[in-house]
Order: C-alpha cells, then sequence, then structure tokens
C-alpha cells in the first residue's frame, strides 16, 4: 500500500519524533509512505496573511505534484498544513476560474483529485481496522485527547468529526487500550503562533489546557499537531510558572501512542526527543502477554458447560 | 369567429414599473378573434371588475384574458366576475404578466414584447375553452382533529359547539400535550394544569366529540367534504369499558423504573400507567416494550389485582374507517434531541436540562412536588444559567428560525426561580429579547427589574463540569465582549422548537405541504394562515411553527370557524378542471385500451374500472373512468395515457399544443 506523505517543515524540525513515529507506525502496517518530490512551504500562517495568491499557490503546487506522481491519498500530519491543503483544495473545487489561475502561477497541471488526510483520517483509513488485533502492550493510561483547532475548524469545510466535542482521537485511544477521558479543553486554543512574540498568553491559554487535563487526572496528554505539541511540552516552564505547579505528565503524538501500542521502542518512536520527559509508568497490562485471549474463551466454555 | 376581451392590468405599479401596459392592451387588441381590448391600475379592485363586466354586456364577449397577477389568488376573482355578468367562468383565462414578466425583468420593450406575447398565448388558449359546469360534491358534516394538544382541544370544542361531529385522534395515552406538562404560564402565571384540565374533560364528555387516544391517522384518501380515513387505535392492553380508572395495577405493577416522558425522564413510571394524575382519559394503558409479561411471558400482576378483570393481553390494534369531510392538524411541535449540543453538554451532564424539563421541576405535580432542586444530587441550585437561543436562530446547527416562545418562557423561568429560591442567582444569557405580545415586555421587565435576573447579552460557548460545578463560558457583547465565566449549579437550555417526529410522514399521508424544516405549510402567510394547499385540511398550533399558547388557541380557534363555514353548506362546488376519457360510438367505444396504467400512477385513486356489457349482459370491453369527484386535475394519467384516451378539462393537449403554437408562430 503505497500512500503520498507531505512533512512541512515540522516534521524536519522541531517534531522530527512526529515523522519518527509515523513512518515507524506505517511500516508495522505495511503502508509505504511516499514523500511528495520537491515539496514545499504550505505557506503557513503568514502567506494567507499577506497573499492570496501565494496562499492558494504554495498548497497547489504540492497537491500538483502528488497528481503527477499519480498519488491519491496524501497524509499530512501537521495539523496546520492539513488546513491549508484542504482549504486550498476547497476554494479551488468551488472556483473553476481561480484554479486556472493558480494552475497558470505554479505552471504544473491541477485537477484537485487527491484525498488531503489529516493524521486520524489516515489512521481511520488505513489502520484501525487492523489495530486492535496488533496490539500488544495496550497504552493503559488516563489520557486526555486534545484536537486544537486546526483539525477540527473551520467545520463547513473540514466536516471532522463533531466540532465541539470531536471523539475520534478518544476512540483511537480506547482501542489502543487506553482511557480516554472526558475533559474540558478539547478544542481550546493553545496560544499556537504567539509562542515567540507573546510566551505569556501561551503559558496562560496552555496552562489552562493542562490545568483541566491535570485535574482530571490525565497521566498524559495526546496531540495530532506540532504546534500544539510544542506549547504544551516546549513552553511547561513557562506553564508551571504561570500555574504555580509542578506539571510533568508527557505530551505525545497519536502516532507514538499507538506505536507503543503495538509493541515499539521509545527510542524509534522519538521519545526521547520530548521537552518534557516521557516517564511513563508500566501498568500490569501491558506485562500480560497476548495469551490472555484464549483464557478468556476457556472461561466461556466453562460457563456455558 | 371569437370575441375575445382582453383586460391588462397595472397591478399599482408592479407591472406598470417595467412594461407598458397601455402597448399591451394595443397590440394584443389588434390580434385576431380579440374584440375589445383595455387597461387599468387595479382590475381586481371593484371599479375594474366592473370594467370587465360592462364590456362583457357590451362587446357581447365570449371569452376573457385577464392580464395580471398569478392566477392563484385572483383567477377565482375574475372567473366570479364574469359568471356575474353571464359569461360562463371557465372561458375566462388569466395570463400571468406581473410574476412571469414584469416582476424579473428590468424596464424594457423587451419586456412589454413579452407580456404581449404572454397575452397572446392564452388568447390562443381561450379560443380553445370550453364551458364548464362546477361539480357538486356532498359534505360528510365530521370533522376529524388530529393531535390533542392546547390547539386540537381548541379546534375541537368549537367546532364541536357549532354543532358538528368531530372525531379527535391523539397519538399518547392522554389529550393535553405540551401544554399539560407546563407549570405555570406567561404573562399571567395562571397554572397551566388549572386552565387546561377543565378543556381536557369538556372534551372527554362532549356529545359531539368521539375521543381516540393512543391512536394514530394511518391512512388518508379522499377529498374536501368527503375524506377517508383510517385510524389505528393501538391496543392499551385494556378493556376500557370495564376500566373504572382505580389505578390499583399502576401502583403493584412491579416495573417501576422506567423513565418517565412526562417528566421527561426526570421521574419513573411503571410498565402499566396513566400518564399524569388528571390525564383524560384517566384510564391506564400497558406499555407492551416494557412490560414484563410481554417481555418475558410471564408476570401478569396488574391482571390478578383488576377488581373489574379489565386487563386483556391479547387485545390487538383496532383499525377504524371513518368519513370525514374536514381534517385539522394540531399535531404540535418537539424538542431538540440531546446529541444537538455537544459543547452544551446537554445530555451528558445531569444539570443540563431543558426547558420542557424545567417545567416539570417547576410544577407542583412535577417529580420534586415544585421544589426546584437539579437533577445530579438533588440540591438546591444557588447558581442557575438560563441560555436563550439553544439553537434556533443560529445557521451553523441548520436551524435559522426564531423559535419565538423561548424569550418569554425563559423570563418566566427566571422568575419562577426566584420565586421559588429566594437567595438564588439567574442569569440569562440572551441575542435578542422578542417579548412581542399583550403584557409580554412588561413581563420580562418585572423579571429583570423586580427579580433581579441577571440577562448578559451573549452567547455560550461551551458549558463544562469541573469540581461538581457546570462552567458556563460565553462572552458578553454589550461589554465589548468581554468573556464571561459563571460556576453554575444548573443550566437550563431553551432549546429549538422543531417539527414534531412523524410530521413529514403524517403531511404525505393527508397530502399537505411542509417546509424545509418539517413544519406543515399554510396556503397562505397572512391571508391564508390556517389552510393547507389541500382543500378540507386545516392547520392548528405549533405543527406549522412555533407558537405559544394564545396563538395556538387563536389559530385553533380559525381553523374551526373554517371547517363550520365548510359545514354551513349541504353540498360543495368543485372547479370542473378533472381529467376525462374519451368515449365514442360503437363499436370503438373509447380509444382507451384498459390498460389502466393511469390506474396505477393515479396519486388520488380516481381511476374506476368501467365494463362495457353487449346486449346479453357480456363484457366487450373494459376502460377506465375517472371519478369526477376524486379527480383533482394533476393529469399524471394524461401524460401516461399510451393512447391518448385521456385529456383534462380547461387543460386539454390541444390547448397546451395550440399554446406552444401561438409561441412559435409569431
Amino acid at each position: 500500500m503505497k500512500v503520498g506523505f507531505y512533512p512541512g517543515c515540522s516534521m524536519k524540525g522541531g517534531a522530527r519524533e512526529y515523522q519518527e513515529s509515523v513512518s515507524a507506525l506505517a511500516k508495522v502496517f505495511d503502508i509505504e509512505l511516499v514523500e511528495i518530490p520537491d515539496w514545499n512551504c504550505c505557506g503557513a500562517t503568514a502567506a494567507h496573511n499577506l497573499n492570496k495568491e501565494l496562499s492558494l499557490s504554495l498548497p497547489a503546487r504540492i497537491m500538483a505534484l502528488a497528481e503527477r506522481e499519480g498519488i491519491s491519498d496524501i497524509v499530512v500530519p501537521c495539523a496546520a498544513c492539513y488546513n491549508r491543503l484542504s482549504i486550498v483544495k476547497h476554494e479551488l473545487e468551488a472556483d473553476k476560474s481561480l484554479s486556472k489561475r493558480v494552475a497558470s502561477i505554479i505552471d504544473l497541471k491541477y485537477e484537485g483529485t487527491t484525498q488531503i488526510l489529516n493524521i486520524i483520517q489516515f489512521i481511520d483509513k488505513y489502520i484501525t481496522d487492523r489495530l486492535e488485533e496488533k496490539v500488544v502492550k495496550p497504552f493503559d493510561y488516563k489520557t486526555a485527547c486534545y484536537y486544537g483547532c486546526l483539525l477540527v475548524r473551520p467545520h463547513s469545510i473540514l466536516k471532522f468529526d463533531r466540532v465541539e466535542d470531536p471523539q475520534s482521537m478518544d476512540v483511537l485511544v480506547k482501542k489502543a487500550g487506553g482511557d480516554a477521558i472526558d475533559w474540558a479543553y478539547k478544542t481550546e486554543c493553545c496560544g499556537a503562533g504567539m509562542s515567540v512574540s507573546r510566551t505569556d498568553t501561551v503559558a496562560r491559554l496552555s496552562g489552562n489546557i493542562m490545568k483541566d487535563a491535570v485535574d482530571r487526572a490525565a497521566e498524559v496528554v495526546v496531540v495530532a499537531c506540532p504546534m500544539c505539541h510544542s506549547n504544551l511540552d516546549m513552553r511547561r516552564p513557562e506553564i508551571n510558572k504561570f500555574l504555580n505547579e509542578k506539571i510533568d505528565i508527557p505530551i505525545l503524538y497519536i502516532s507514538q501512542v499507538l506505536g507503543l501500542a503495538v509493541g515499539l521502542d521509545a527510542k524509534t518512536l522519538g521519545l526521547n526527543r520530548h521537552m518534557t520527559e516521557v516517564n511513563l509508568p508500566v501498568k500490569p497490562a501491558m506485562e500480560v502477554p497476548v495469551a490472555s485471549e484464549p483464557k478468556k474463551v476457556v472461561n466461556t466454555q466453562k460457563l456455558e458447560a | 369567429m371569437s370575441r375575445i376581451g382582453v383586460f391588462v392590468c397595472h397591478c399599482g405599479e408592479n407591472i406598470s414599473a417595467t412594461v407598458n401596459c397601455e402597448k399591451v392592451a394595443k397590440i394584443t387588441g389588434e390580434l385576431k378573434g380579440v374584440e375589445f381590448s383595455t387597461d387599468y391600475k387595479y382590475m381586481c379592485s371593484d371599479p375594474g371588475q366592473t370594467l370587465l363586466k360592462e364590456a362583457i354586456k357590451e362587446h357581447k364577449l365570449d371569452g376573457v384574458v385577464v392580464a395580471a397577477c398569478s392566477p392563484r389568488m385572483h383567477e377565482p376573482t375574475f372567473r366570479k366576475a364574469c359568471a356575474e355578468a353571464g359569461l360562463n367562468p371557465f372561458l375566462c383565462e388569466m395570463s400571468n404578466i406581473r410574476e412571469h414578466c414584469s416582476w424579473v425583468h428590468p424596464k424594457d420593450d423587451l419586456t412589454t414584447e413579452k407580456a404581449g406575447d404572454l397575452v397572446r398565448v392564452m388568447v390562443e388558449k381561450v379560443k380553445k375553452n370550453k364551458a364548464l359546469n362546477s361539480i357538486k360534491v356532498p359534505v360528510t358534516k365530521t370533522a376529524l382533529v388530529i393531535g390533542g394538544g392546547i390547539a386540537g382541544i381548541q379546534a375541537a370544542l368549537d367546532i364541536a359547539n357549532c354543532g358538528h361531529k368531530v372525531i379527535m385522534v391523539e397519538k399518547q395515552p392522554s389529550i393535553g400535550g405540551h401544554m399539560s406538562q407546563l407549570s405555570e404560564t406567561f404573562p399571567t402565571l395562571d397554572c397551566s394544569q388549572c386552565i387546561l384540565t377543565p378543556r381536557m374533560v369538556e372534551v372527554a364528555q362532549h356529545p359531539n366529540i368521539t375521543l381516540h387516544t393512543y391512536s394514530e391517522v394511518e391512512v388518508v384518501d379522499g377529498f374536501i367534504g368527503n375524506f377517508k380515513v383510517k385510524i389505528r387505535k393501538k391496543s392499551k392492553s385494556l378493556d376500557e369499558h370495564l376500566c373504572t380508572g382505580c389505578g390499583l395495577c399502576t401502583t403493584k405493577c412491579p416495573q417501576k423504573k422506567i423513565p418517565n416522558e412526562f417528566e421527561r425522564g426526570l421521574g419513573f413510571r411503571p410498565a402499566i400507567y396513566v400518564p399524569f394524575p388528571q390525564a383524560v382519559p384517566n384510564k391506564p394503558v400497558i406499555d407492551r416494550e416494557n412490560c414484563t409479561y410481554y417481555i418475558k411471558g410471564k408476570c401478569k400482576v396488574c391482571e390478578i389485582v383488576c377488581p373489574t378483570k379489565a386487563i386483556r393481553f391479547d387485545q390487538e390494534d383496532e383499525i377504524l374507517d371513518v368519513e370525514v369531510g374536514a381534517i385539522v392538524l394540531a399535531t404540535g411541535f418537539d424538542v431538540l434531541k440531546p446529541d444537538f449540543f455537544p459543547e452544551y453538554g446537554y445530555g451528558k451532564y445531569k444539570d443540563v436540562i431543558d426547558g420542557l424539563q424545567f417545567e416539570r421541576l417547576a410544577s407542583a405535580s412535577g417529580p420534586t412536588q415544585g421544589e426546584i432542586r437539579r437533577p445530579s444530587d438533588g440540591k438546591e441550585p444557588k447558581k442557575i444559567v438560563f441560555v436563550a437561543c439553544a439553537g434556533s436562530r443560529d445557521p451553523a446547527k441548520g436551524i435559522e428560525y426564531c423559535s419565538k416562545i423561548c424569550c418569554m418562557y425563559t423570563a418566566k423561568h427566571a422568575m419562577l426561580y426566584k420565586h421559588k429560591v429566594h437567595d438564588g442567582t439567574p442569569y440569562v444569557f440572551y441575542m435578542d429579547i422578542r417579548a412581542g405580545g399583550k403584557m409580554y415586555e412588561e413581563f420580562v421587565r418585572r423579571t429583570i427589574v423586580e427579580d433581579g435576573t441577571h440577562y448578559v447579552r451573549g452567547r455560550v460557548s461551551t458549558i463544562y463540569e469541573k469540581n461538581g460545578k457546570l462552567i458556563v463560558r460565553g462572552a458578553d457583547t454589550l461589554m465589548g465582549g468581554i468573556p464571561i465565566e459563571i460556576e453554575a449549579d444548573m443550566v437550563v437550555l431553551a432549546t429549538a422548537g422543531v417539527a414534531n417526529k412523524g410530521a413529514e410522514e403524517l403531511a404525505q399521508t393527508a397530502h399537505v405541504s411542509y417546509d424545509a424544516y418539517k413544519f406543515f405549510a399554510e396556503a397562505h402567510p397572512k391571508l391564508k394562515p390556517v389552510e393547507t394547499n389541500t382543500a378540507g385540511i386545516f392547520l392548528a398550533g405549533a405543527c406549522q411553527a412555533p407558537k405559544d399558547i394564545p396563538e395556538s388557541v387563536a389559530a385553533a380557534s380559525g381553523a374551526a370557524v373554517k371547517v363550520a363555514a365548510l359545514f354551513s353548506n349541504d353540498e360543495l362546488t368543485r372547479d370542473p378542471l378533472v381529467a376525462l376519457v374519451n368515449r365514442q360510438p360503437a363499436p370503438v367505444f373509447s380509444s382507451c385500451v384498459g390498460c389502466f396504467l393511469c390506474q396505477s400512477v393515479c396519486p388520488y385513486q380516481a381511476i374506476e374500472r368501467e365494463e362495457i356489457k353487449n346486449r346479453n349482459g357480456e363484457v366487450i370491453k373494459t376502460l377506465a373512468r375517472v371519478n369526477e369527484g376524486l379527480c383533482q386535475g394533476c393529469g399524471t394519467c394524461v401524460a401516461l395515457c399510451r393512447t391518448k384516451a385521456i385529456d383534462i378539462h380547461g387543460y386539454s393537449n390541444q390547448q397546451v399544443y395550440t399554446e406552444i403554437m401561438a409561441l412559435l408562430n409569431e
């Protein structure tokens, strides 16, 4: 199985562990990720604030390159890149003349035939069916699934999950053996790009998120966005200062959680690259070998007899 | 040679602003067969009609074309005028130069030219019109009222008091509807039950009203004055004649933990139950889905304890066939389902409830005997937040309309809360306060000023639970949109009023139209507010749109008057624009070959089989025949007829071809 892969800048820099874990997970499930050759920046927040055509052309070029390679599905793990690509695809679909104009700017044929998948959609399409059978170490932790904004909004375009109370990541964590807790900050703002210019704002916003997760006894927060990750993880000293607390629970990518559950080791998944040390205790459930299944069968037979 | 008159209407400026009416009259006056043409500012006015009548007499016209608005409103007006002048009304046609021309085109010579073309087409059609006579049909002077809420009750009583028979059908085991669930009513705070229950009893005891509760309408056939309706009387597992309503069975039923629908899930009921103490009829039904006997095959406690041996476990549904002359739809509304508001935790947090649930909490006969206690732990909430427009006026949620009743009942809720919890603090998040109605605005002011309710203008973005409190986050848009967080003990959502479940099916059963929100559609939003597009079927109450009690009652009385007016005739006249199967001399009899494709497509079951017999009484040919009483003139049979044996009076194939040819051969 071949799936296109668009890393964007973060996978090659601050979120290397995200790419490592996605690749490792894909390998377990025999999926070949094909990096789109000669890919470029998605435009991020800068392009659409400065130049409309530029903000359309950058993602369009990525999709056009994928089309040229005959790629039908592109997985875009970074939520911001996913958001840009999806919105541009939507806008060009709605306006054919704009689509022509953009095609002439990028000097490539653009049909808009590729499917843009975020990490959760990718997992749902290619992995979920086979996930439970591959789980060898249930991820038996109280887990707060944090979706942030870019995966779910704008709902009218992305149509991803329930916009106010998304569930898809919770479902995945449960399938991996985890306890996805109900909490209040699933889609609240983490402060996003303010990380550099207004660190205090990020400390406050991300602090509120972490506080609620910890108050509800979460042992780990799971994300699907490098921006969220960097704010909740890298800005932990500022968060703790704002809260006047010492919160030390780790922030993991959903790909790392599933990776751990299917038995990949910490190093392969890049757990060592996080700022907040990942020091999850070993739970009894993880030590029980897969053999627990036949045992149950014996029991039920007994009951029936 | 025809002598046709053309009358061009200016419709004030509606037509004349873009169409040169004088010119239209002039050019059409020159058409072959047109004897007279003129234009006038308001043709539908009294002088306009007089002009038409005079012209018919003076010029001995044998056909009339009125070039004006859509025939929907004024075709009857002009046909009546023609009849008064001695011309067969079906020789009068309207040419729509308003909706089809002046309203949709700019002022231009081409627009005038198009208007001229439209008139010319109609002139050609009128040349082929035939004088027709109205069809007379009898009227069954019994009305069917579907729905036993306040609207249905009012309509039924009004019709019955006019001396006509009424059959009322209610889906639930008792009549009373949502109004019976309410605590007190705005703006006078009189107790809902106290004003409603006498009416319910009156319905049950009225000699002219036959009440069928726990029943549903399954089939509606026929037409105005002559509907044939099938009613399914669901089995109550009870012989109603033997049951005395003593209630012993309901106290002994071992199933006691079934969520009580009447209490909106805030209380429990047994499997054999009366929905509420004042129910009419006050006799129980067995809820077979939850009854131990129907689930496990044994129990029958109710049968054992019943002093009159009224329990009938093997009772089956009964199908009643009734004939009625008019139908009033009064099926009411519903409130939104819990999964609509993931952001408010509605359905997830026990203390986030809807307005109807709050009514039950505030009701003296409710699960808390009227004390305001929160569902989760029974404590008295000291801080309560009411969220208005929960779902309403929210295009993102797919409900763009205003539910209309929420502003008032939310104000009432806040007031009732304050009256019962003196040290409590009520907050209301609102978008606008829509208090149009007699004493309504004063009522809202009272809530704010006298009862100290904090009205916050803004929407609530999210509600979540933390340490046993509900954190309500919103914005105060009158304070520059500053974010607000309230730690509340309980939240009441004024959820949007939506169409009742099953409304769409009922609309299709009864052949009435409905809007995008599945509310039943009135025939005209201003001038025919209680009529539907189907003659003889009327609307009352909130099945049409969210309505409060006074409005529902007013609409119900309106519908009742329409029914009474209909019943004041012994027979009805119908337009003769119906289908007809042609007849020819023997031995052909008709070009109909008896394939009966028409019968299978007729939506009104108007096609019958007619057997032609020879002198020996042997059937020699079977033909289709149209029942003029049933036919609505839709023309489906005409389109399908393989031998062109069927035609429609007033819209014959020949007339339609003539119209097309008139357009093509300028």
